[in-house]
């Protein structure tokens, strides 16, 4: 499997380290709201297909990546910098499993 | 002053190996260079800090991801998103550096003493390095001067090309000699130089 990292090009995905799902929102560190920490913390939609993720080039420049990922086929369908802030096109249903 | 030492030292050995009956094909060295920095920008101010490298060492850094370049005694290139390693053969290029990059544009890292600059030279030095790392080494996708960062075995690198074929490997001084001695094995079936 190979990620397009945006700074340095077609690498190997041992090159990367996953971070975990990019649907995720964390609340305010103030929050008070069980139900948002609950979900931040286990709630996963688990899709099988295209899928919000956050991966760090951890072998290389060390960059947090926003990636698009098939999770049936592998496919990456998109890589951008993480530190943007942009938000992934990946596909989410709201609300279901 | 204190003199520095080498972590290759033990295995360093000057001449001839391998199977070098029939030509010697590359050429191990180790550079090291006086000063190894690692500068980095603030989100933003990239360009001031490319500026202040132009300013301080007279390396005009080329636009784009992993651009660099080298003159021989000096040497540059980014590695990371704002990130840039900067070489002198000379000492003291972080002082250099002090007063120009300021607070408000990004930070200076003395890498003099953590960095070993391995230097592999000569017609199948793309070869070597290909069985090392999976990038790719031809010069249209890795031209002159550029810098890449990668690792081997866990083992960072950051190599720069320094000539059409010639790269300079930078690696963490504690994991050197380990490397240098991965190197010298695969350097074997070409037949190499220790210079």
């Amino acid at each position: 499997m190979l990620i397009t990292c945006p700074y340095c090009g077609p690498r190997d995905v041992i090159e990367f380290t996953y971070q975990g799902d990019g649907n995720r929102e964390r609340p305010q560190p103030v929050s008070q709201d069980l139900d948002a920490w609950n979900a931040y913390v286990y709630d996963r939609l688990n899709p099988a297909g295209d899928h919000n993720e956050i991966w760090q080039h951890s072998g290389g420049c060390r960059a947090h990546l926003r990636v698009v990922r098939n999770t049936v086929t592998h496919e990456i369908l998109s890589t951008a910098f993480a530190r943007g802030g942009h938000k992934s096109a990946g596909h989410r249903t709201e609300g279901k499993p | 002053m204190v003199e520095r030492q080498s972590p290759l030292e033990p295995a360093y050995h000057p001449g001839s190996h391998g199977n070098f009956e029939h030509g010697v094909d590359v050429i191990l060295s180790e550079t090291r260079p006086g000063s190894i920095l690692q500068l980095a920008a603030w989100p933003g101010e990239e360009k001031r800090l490319i500026d202040a490298i132009r300013k301080v060492t007279g390396l005009a850094l080329p636009d784009g991801a992993g651009g660099g370049v080298s003159n021989g005694g000096r040497a540059a290139f980014g590695f990371a998103p704002g990130k840039f390693t900067v070489v002198d053969e000379a000492e003291g290029l972080a002082s250099a550096f002090a007063g120009v990059i300021t607070p408000d544009i990004g930070t200076v890292t003395d890498l003099s003493h953590g960095r070993t600059a391995i230097r592999i030279a000569g017609p199948k030095a793309e070869w070597v390095m290909a069985k090392f790392f999976a990038i790719d080494f031809a010069l249209p996708a890795f031209p002159l001067g550029a810098g890449r960062s990668t690792n081997h075995h866990d083992v960072f690198a950051q190599i720069q090309r320094s000539g059409a074929d010639q790269f300079d490997i930078y690696v963490f001084r504690s994991f050197a000699r380990s490397f240098w001695k991965a190197l010298c094995h695969a350097s074997e079936e070409v037949g190499y130089e220790v210079h």
